[in-house]
C-alpha cells in the first residue's frame, strides 16, 4: 500500500538517550498532549455555549463521573478493556502498513460467538476453561472473517480498505442475523442471546466493579508493543509496512506475513468483543453495535502506534465516553456531544503535532 | 404472494431503488474525484451528514427544496474545506482527519437535531416529481425511472459530465496527474495543492448534495445518523469503479435495489431479517472481487500528502 506510514517511529530510539533528555522528552510529550486537549475543550465549550449549556458545569460533571467518582473511574477502567484489545490489533496492522478498517465487524462477530458459546460451555466444563474456550472461539471466528481481505490483499493485491470496509458491513449484518435466528434466547421477547450469569463472567478486580478484562487488555497491548519493537517478527512486519518491495527483496515472505498480520489484528478485535461480552455485557442484543473501532483508529494514530501512548489515549476516550453518558442522563446534553468532543480533540492533537514537528525540524536545520 | 410481483409492486421497488441509489451515486462520484486527485476522503460520511442536516434546515425554513440542495452542498463543501486545509495544505494524515471529521459531524448534527427538532420531528412535504412525457407511460419502467425529482436526472447526467471531464479536459488530466504523479504535475507548472483542493471541495459539495437528497427527498426529514454508512458505501463504489463514473452509477443502482428490497420485504411482511438482504450487495461485490480480483488500479499517490521537493 502506498499510504503514508511515516509515523512508525520506533520507540526504541529513545532508549539510547540520556535520562535527562528522556525526562525532557516526556515533559514535552505531556505538554504537547495536554495543551491541545485544553484547546479542544475550549472549542467544544463554545459549541456547548451555543446550544445553551454551561460548559464548565458540563466538563466538571464529565470529569467527576468519568474520573473522580469511585463508580465512574471503575466504569471508565472497565470500558478500557475492549478498547485496549482493539487498539492492540490496530497497532499490529498499521505498523505493518495494512489498513484493517474492519475492526467493528470482527469485534461484533467475536462478541456474538462469545455470547453464544459461553453460556453453553459453563454448563459442561469448569468456568475458567469455559471462558477460555469462548475467548478462543471468538478469536478464531474473527480471524477467519479477516481471511478473505487478507488473501485478496496478499495474493491479488486488492486494496484492503475496500474489502475490510465491506466485510465490516457484512459482519455487522451477519452478527445481527446470528442473534436473531441462530443464537436467540427463546425465553425473551426482545431478540438477544442467552445471558451469561454474572457469577460466571470474568471476575472483578478485588472489591471493585472493574473487570479483570482490563488486565487482559493491558497485557495484550504491552505484548503487542514489545513484539513489534523488540522481536525479529515485529521487525519483519515493520519492514513490510515501511516498504513492501524492499521486504520482498530482502527475502521476506510478504504474502504469508500479510495473512498473519490480518489474523493477529482481527483475532485481537475478536477478543475485544469477547472481553466486552464475557466481562461486562453478558449477552448481545440485536442491533447492538458500539462502533468502538471508529474512535480507536485515530487514537492509535495519534499515539504513533506506540502501545504505551495508546493506553493513555484509550483512557482518555473512556473517561470522555463514560462521563458523557452520565452527562447525557443528568444534564440533558445528548451523548452525541462526546463524539464532537472526541473529534475536536483528535483534530487539534493532529494539528499540534504537525506544528511541533515543523518547529523541531526548523530548529535542527 | 401473487401481489408481490405485480406491476405496481415492481415499479415501486425500482422507484425506491433509484431513490436509494442517488445519494450513493453522488457520494461515489464525489469520492471518485478525490481519489483521482490522490486524496483518500474518509470524511465523506461526515460531509453527507452535514449536507443532510443543512439541506433539511435550508429546505425546512425556506420552503424551497432547491435552496435546501444548495445549503446541503454548501454544508458538505464547508466540511471539505476543513479536510482540504488539514490534509491537502498541511498534509496531515487523511485517514485520521477523515475519521475524526465523520465522528464530529455525526455528533454535531445529532446534537443540533436534538436541540432543534427532537420534540417536533418536522417533515417536509413530498417532493414534486418531474414527469418525463412519453417515457413515463411505459408500463413498470415508466413510473419507476421517469417520475423523479429533477435532481435525479441531473445526477445521472453528471455521470456523463464527469466522464467527459476526466477524458477530454485539461482539468481531468490535472486531477489524474495529481493522483498518479503529483511531482510531474508540479513540474508542468500546475499547483498540486490547488488541484487537490478543488477536488476535495467538489467531493464535499457532491456528498453534501447526496446527503440533502437523502434527507429532503428520500426521507422527508432529518434524523441523527441518517446516512447510516452511505458515505462508506460511496468509498467502496469509487474504489470499485476504477475511475470510471459509469461504474459508480451501476454500483449505486445495485446497492439501491438491495436497499429498496429491504423496505419492500418489510412492507410485504416477509419474515426474514432485513439484515440478510442488506448483506446481498456486499456479498455480490466480495464474490466479484474474489473471482475477478485483479490488481486494483488505484492512483499511485493515493493518501500521500504532496510536499514539494520531498523525496
Amino acid at each position: 500500500m502506498s499510504i503514508d506510514t511515516a509515523p512508525t517511529v520506533s520507540a526504541t530510539a529513545l532508549d539510547a538517550t540520556s535520562g535527562a533528555a528522556t525526562r525532557r522528552d516526556i515533559a514535552h510529550r505531556l505538554l504537547m498532549t495536554l495543551g491541545p486537549i485544553f484547546i479542544a475543550l475550549v472549542i467544544a465549550g463554545c459549541i456547548l455555549l451555543a446550544v445553551g449549556v454551561d460548559p464548565l458545569a458540563y466538563y466538571g460533571f464529565v470529569l467527576e463521573k468519568g474520573l473522580f467518582s469511585p463508580l465512574g473511574i471503575q466504569q471508565t477502567l472497565t470500558r478500557m478493556a475492549p478498547l485496549l484489545f482493539l487498539a492492540a490489533g490496530l497497532i499490529v496492522a498499521f505498523r505493518a502498513g495494512m489498513w484493517n478498517l474492519g475492526g467493528d465487524g470482527q469485534f461484533l462477530l467475536g462478541a456474538v460467538t462469545a455470547a453464544a458459546s459461553a453460556p453453553v460451555f459453563v454448563q459442561i466444563m469448569p468456568a475458567w476453561l469455559a471462558l477460555f474456550c469462548s475467548f478462543l472461539i471468538a478469536m478464531v471466528v474473527a480471524m477467519i472473517w479477516s481471511l478473505v481481505p487478507a488473501l485478496l490483499r496478499a495474493y491479488q493485491g486488492v486494496n484492503e480498505i475496500i474489502t475490510t470496509l465491506m466485510m465490516t458491513f457484512l459482519g455487522t449484518s451477519l452478527a445481527n442475523v446470528l442473534v436473531k435466528l441462530a443464537f436467540r434466547d427463546p425465553n425473551t421477547t426482545v431478540p438477544q442471546t442467552r445471558t451469561l450469569p454474572v457469577e460466571d463472567r470474568l471476575p472483578r478486580l478485588f472489591e471493585t466493579t472493574i473487570t479483570s478484562g482490563l488486565l487482559l487488555g493491558l497485557a495484550a497491548i504491552v505484548i503487542v508493543h514489545l513484539v513489534m519493537t523488540r522481536t525479529a517478527f515485529g521487525l519483519k512486519l515493520r519492514i513490510v509496512g515501511a516498504n513492501p518491495r524492499a521486504a520482498v527483496h530482502s527475502g521476506l515472505g510478504v504474502p504469508g506475513l500479510t495473512v498473519a498480520v490480518f489474523a493477529i489484528s482481527a483475532g485481537l478485535a475478536g477478543l475485544a468483543g469477547a472481553v466486552d461480552i464475557i466481562g461486562v455485557q453478558g449477552n448481545v442484543r440485536a442491533d447492538w453495535n458500539p462502533a468502538y473501532g471508529l474512535a480507536v483508529i485515530p487514537a492509535v494514530f495519534l499515539a504513533r502506534m506506540n502501545g504505551f501512548a495508546a493506553i493513555g489515549f484509550v483512557f482518555l476516550l473512556s473517561v470522555l465516553s463514560i462521563g458523557g453518558e452520565s452527562a447525557a442522563r443528568r444534564l440533558g446534553v445528548p451523548n452525541h456531544f462526546t463524539l464532537v468532543l472526541v473529534s475536536i480533540v483528535l483534530i487539534v492533537l493532529a494539528v499540534a503535532e504537525y506544528f511541533d514537528h515543523r518547529y523541531s525540524q526548523s530548529r535542527r536545520t | 404472494m401473487t401481489g408481490l410481483f405485480s406491476e405496481v409492486f415492481l415499479s415501486a421497488l425500482l422507484f425506491g431503488a433509484v431513490t436509494a441509489a442517488i445519494p450513493l451515486l453522488l457520494a461515489g462520484l464525489g469520492e471518485q474525484i478525490s481519489e483521482k486527485a490522490g486524496v483518500l476522503n474518509i470524511g465523506i460520511e461526515g460531509m453527507m451528514l452535514a449536507g443532510a442536516y443543512l439541506g433539511f434546515v435550508g429546505a425546512f425554513y425556506s420552503g424551497s427544496l432547491w435552496l435546501g440542495f444548495l445549503t446541503g452542498a454548501a454544508g458538505g463543501a464547508a466540511v471539505a474545506l476543513v479536510m482540504a486545509l488539514l490534509c491537502v495544505r498541511i498534509g496531515l494524515n487523511q485517514i485520521v482527519i477523515g475519521i475524526a471529521l465523520t465522528l464530529g459531524l455525526e455528533g454535531l448534527t445529532a446534537l443540533l437535531h436534538h436541540f432543534q427538532f427532537s420534540r417536533s420531528y418536522p417533515r417536509l412535504p413530498a417532493a414534486d416529481a418531474t414527469v418525463i412525457p412519453l417515457l413515463s407511460d411505459i408500463p413498470v419502467i415508466g413510473p419507476a425511472f421517469f417520475k423523479h425529482h429533477l435532481i435525479v436526472y441531473l445526477a445521472v447526467a453528471l455521470v456523463f459530465g464527469m466522464g467527459y471531464i476526466y477524458r477530454r479536459t485539461q482539468l481531468g488530466l490535472n486531477l489524474q496527474a495529481a493522483g498518479d504523479k503529483p511531482a510531474a504535475l508540479d513540474v508542468a507548472g500546475i499547483d498540486v495543492v490547488r488541484t487537490r483542493t478543488i477536488a476535495v471541495l467538489t467531493t464535499g459539495a457532491l456528498a453534501g448534495l447526496g446527503g440533502a437528497y437523502l434527507a429532503n427527498v428520500g426521507a422527508g426529514l432529518f434524523i441523527p445518523f441518517i446516512t447510516n454508512g452511505a458515505g462508506f458505501l460511496g468509498i467502496v463504489l469509487a474504489m470499485l469503479a476504477r475511475g470510471r463514473p459509469i461504474w459508480v452509477l451501476f454500483g449505486a443502482l445495485l446497492f439501491g435495489v438491495c436497499l429498496s428490497l429491504t423496505t419492500a420485504m418489510q412492507v410485504a411482511g416477509i419474515n426474514i431479517p432485513t439484515d440478510i438482504i442488506q448483506m446481498l450487495p456486499f456479498l455480490a461485490v466480495m464474490i466479484m472481487l474474489v473471482l475477478f480480483g485483479r490488481r486494483a488500479s488505484l492512483p499511485a499517490a493515493l493518501g500521500i500528502p504532496y510536499e514539494r521537493g520531498a523525496r
